[in-house]
């Protein structure tokens, strides 16, 4: 693929402006960090085994209710987007309500829910001896909790903008409307699902408040990064700079890495014929 | 064995209502202008649309009928459909797009692929097998969209302007292959279009849909011959005067009067051809001419050596003159004009 | 055992008249909240032209905040350790006084239906505990406590702060925590307490100090003044606090 020469965008030098102050605004504070960051004692911070544990825990439980925000939350989006039914503006609200809920009160509320003395938690807690507050897969669940809308108003969208005539087309080829989501549907918002899972994955991974709250703060149970991170700050605040630095360097890496090969077109094709 | 449907449909404003039939090998064109309902009435067919009252069935199969609470879907009844952007799936190749189908009907993988390629082969794309839609041209994508049909053995093929897509040059070579193809199949055609030149070229019978209602059905040339509704009459460019016959005139329901020969009485249709109606600057008292009517020209078109004067009045008309004519009589939009014509020269037949 | 009964600790004494004005903003230990509050109160009622404003957090943050430079008048720490962080940073303009006194006990559910008697009833894995973190002084207090008592326990959750402790036992989430017995009083009919005996007890010192920055020095040492007064020392005993 050549080149055009028309390839270079000129921006007006007031929008550009303001790019710049939005930049700066991003980059200060990670600069800040890199300045206060006490390199020589790094690595021992970084090796100690609470912090190694508090990351392995903030992967696996941020993977983990991705995984979940996906398997549960296409499913919505895909109802909201396709199956008109009286309602469906509020039930909207109330998939996304977590984003405008302060987490401190989404935990309580999971605590409501959940909790041993919570709506549904007492017969968790009850019938199959089953508790989430203070475990990990009540991490997994706070997570989750905040994580989901972001994925959900991603694919809804994509859903919305998605030309319905080709499902159309399956369903006259004789495809059942299973076979035409997962071979027609998906593929066809796969940017945008992709994206709402990095997003949704992020949200997990930098969640604080409903975690804290809900599922508490135990070391290798419980303590993910943002808590080892704050509560670092409370005594050793050198050492809660080395852990936000390693939250961030492998948020980045995921972040950059990702970017082209899968928020682009999903096929490349091998040449262009025009007859 | 044949696909029967007799529906009636509410589209927003317009009340669809419509009987049809088509035998096996046959290919039916519904011919009419947009809006008719014709794209949705083949939607019906194709099981895309629920009906509001009545019956389709294909071979026997009752596939939509409210009454009974009978509704077949799209992916259960023995149709194809090509629709008019073709709606070829970007993210395959052609070969998965015409395999597709048969793998959605559980075909294993590899019978799929052969079967595939078979009528890949069968329709000159075989070059282009491995390669996404989007590297086709019109003609080629909508010869991909034809086999992808095709391929699952249907035995009704549904097409919804299949050639309105494309630009007017390659039109008529890709309407010639379709003819060539589509008369392979021995399952039973349906073609929307509203090109009449499609109809010519592809269809056994035609009906004529508008506003609605199929207000025609047989051969192209029956239809063409005794044009029943103004579509039609504007298709092949002649006048066509609704009335009821009684002493050998037609009065239309304005309160015209049409002087005609030998005719039933009767509700009845005229067919009153633009060439053969002359027209006077001033009335002329004595002539063979039966009829006169006075009307205001409303345009004037040249095509040519020939021109095209709309009249407007309690007859409207279209009459064709020569161009000289026209610069002797000096006619201009606005002026008042008698057009008459002969009895002998008016067809009549009963509506 | 220890029950409490009524919410708010409070005294109707009046104290000696005395002029301040101009805003006091005062960083205090979480555990001070009920306390603090009312005695803000009451030097506002002393003392019209004045307004006080409180930021309740763990010492530790405060501590912090204070370094990177929050703008507090005065500050009262939980413990002497973090006193200490803030004057060996030298951000303190007047020596730290102690001004109360804190024991530590065991916050139950009310009724105690676990049947808590003492600390090494904690030590059972079935019951779900809740302490404060290490890193903040009830948590390291609560350490304390166990080292003495030779107890070994498996706490389910570590707070970041006390109140943290005292909700998620109040909220029914937890069996057990160890908070200040001040914490055990503010909670009333929502929780129960077990008290620890004083040879395994901790007493905590609570330090209160000017700041180096602060803005209204003046305002903030009457503060200070005011605390120690016999006021705000009733206001201090009534919510739990001890003598200093």
């Amino acid at each position: 693929m050549s080149r055009g020469r028309g390839s270079r965008v000129r921006l007006p030098a007031p929008v550009l402006g303001l790019a710049v102050v939005a930049l700066l605004f991003f980059a200060l504070p990670l600069i800040g960090l890199l300045w206060r960051a006490p390199w020589s004692n790094a690595w021992g911070y970084l090796t100690e085994g609470d912090a190694r544990a508090a990351l392995r825990l903030s992967l696996i439980c941020s993977l983990w209710a991705t995984l979940l925000s996906v398997v549960f939350g296409v499913p919505l989006a895909w109802l909201l987007a396709r199956v008109e039914f009286p309602g469906r503006g509020a039930v909207r609200a109330l998939c996304t309500l977590s984003m405008v809920l302060p987490p401190v009160v989404g935990g309580v509320a999971l605590f409501f829910a959940l909790g041993r003395r919570g709506l549904v938690g007492q017969y968790l807690d009850r019938w199959f001896d089953v508790r989430l507050p203070f475990t990990t897969a009540g991490v997994v669940v706070a997570q989750t909790f905040v994580a989901m809308p972001f994925l959900i108003i991603t694919v809804e969208a994509a859903l919305r903008q998605l030309d319905q005539r080709v499902e159309d087309a399956s369903r006259t080829l004789g495809a059942s409307p299973w076979y035409t989501f997962r071979r027609v549907t998906l593929p066809a918002i796969r940017p945008a699902l992709v994206a709402g899972a990095v997003l949704a994955w992020a949200r997990a991974l930098g969640e604080f408040g409903a975690t804290i709250t809900f599922a508490g703060n135990f070391p290798g149970t419980t303590q993910t990064m943002p808590l080892a991170v704050y509560l670092a700050l409370e005594s050793n605040p050198e050492q809660a700079i080395v852990l936000a630095l390693l939250l961030i360097a492998i948020s980045f890496a995921v972040l950059v890495g990702l970017r082209d090969r899968w928020f682009g077109r999903s096929d490349r094709s091998s040449t262009t014929v025009l007859a | 064995m044949t696909l029967s449907a007799s529906l009636s449909l509410q589209l927003g404003t317009l009340d669809l209502q419509a009987d049809l039939e088509v035998e096996p090998g046959e290919l039916l064109a519904l011919l009419g202008p947009n809006g008719a309902g014709k794209s949705s009435l083949l939607r019906c067919l194709g099981g895309l649309e629920p009906i509001v009252a009545g019956r389709i069935v294909i071979d026997d199969l009752v596939v939509d009928e409210p009454s009974t609470d009978t509704f077949v879907e799209p992916e259960n009844r023995p149709i194809g459909f090509v629709f008019q952007n073709y709606l070829l799936f970007e993210n395959m190749t052609v070969l998965e797009n015409v395999a597709y189908g048969l793998r959605a009907r559980k075909t294993p993988k590899a019978d799929a692929r052969r079967t595939a390629r078979q009528w890949i082969e069968r329709v000159g794309l075989s070059e282009y097998a491995d390669q996404r839609p989007r590297s086709l041209s019109g003609g080629q994508a909508q010869r991909a969209a034809l086999a992808r049909a095709l391929a699952t053995n249907p035995r009704v093929l549904l097409l919804d302007e299949p050639l309105a897509a494309l630009d007017a040059g390659t039109r008529s070579s890709v309407r010639r292959d379709l003819r060539r193809h589509l008369a392979t199949f021995d399952g039973m055609r349906v073609l929307v279009t509203h090109d009449p030149v499609d109809a010519y070229a592809l269809a056994d019978r035609v009906a004529i849909l508008d506003a609605g209602r199929i207000v025609q059905v047989g051969t192209l040339a029956e239809v063409t011959a005794h044009p029943r509704s103004r579509y039609v009459a504007d298709l092949v460019g002649v006048n066509l005067v609704n009335g009821v016959v009684a002493d050998g005139v037609l009065t239309t329901e304005a309160g015209a009067h049409v002087v005609i020969a030998d005719a039933q009485p009767g509700p009845s249709f005229a067919v009153i051809r633009p060439p053969s109606i002359s027209l006077v600057r001033e009335k002329v008292a004595r002539s063979s001419a039966r009829n006169t009517w006075v009307g205001t020209i409303a345009e004037v078109d040249r095509l040519g050596d020939r021109v095209r004067v709309g009249i407007e009045g309690q007859l409207p008309l279209t009459a064709e003159i020569t161009a000289a004519a026209l610069d002797v009589l000096q006619l201009q939009p606005g002026d008042e004009i008698h057009a008459s014509v002969k009895a002998t020269d008016i067809e009549v037949y009963p509506a | 055992m220890l029950s409490v009964v009524g919410a708010s600790c409070g005294s109707d004494e009046k104290g000696a008249a005395a002029t301040s004005t101009g805003d006091v903003t005062v960083f205090a230990a979480a555990s001070l909240t009920a306390a603090f509050t009312e005695i803000g109160d009451a030097f506002m009622a002393a003392n019209p032209d004045a307004k006080v404003t409180f930021n309740f957090a763990a010492s530790s943050e405060l501590v912090t905040q204070i370094g990177e430079g929050a703008p507090a008048d005065v500050f009262a720490s939980a413990d002497m350790g973090n006193m200490r962080k803030l004057t060996d940073a030298g951000n303190n303009a007047t020596a730290p006084q102690v001004f109360a006194t804190n024991s530590l006990a065991i916050i139950v559910n009310p009724g105690n239906p676990k049947g808590i008697v003492g600390v090494a009833d904690l030590a059972d894995e079935n019951l779900i505990l809740v302490v404060c973190a290490p890193e903040v002084p009830c948590g390291k207090y609560a350490a304390q406590i166990f080292e003495s008592a030779g107890v070994t326990v498996t706490p389910k959750s570590l707070e970041e702060n006390v109140k943290a402790v005292v909700s998620k036992v109040t909220l029914g989430e937890a069996d057990a925590g160890i908070v200040y017995t001040t914490d055990v009083k503010a909670a009333g009919a929502k929780a129960a307490g077990v008290e620890i005996p004083a040879d395994i007890n901790v007493v905590a010192e609570y330090p209160i100090a000017v700041t180096k920055e602060a803005a209204n020095v003046r305002g903030a040492q009457a503060f200070i003044d005011f605390v120690n007064g016999a006021q705000a020392q009733k206001i201090l005993a009534s919510c739990g606090f001890l003598a200093p």
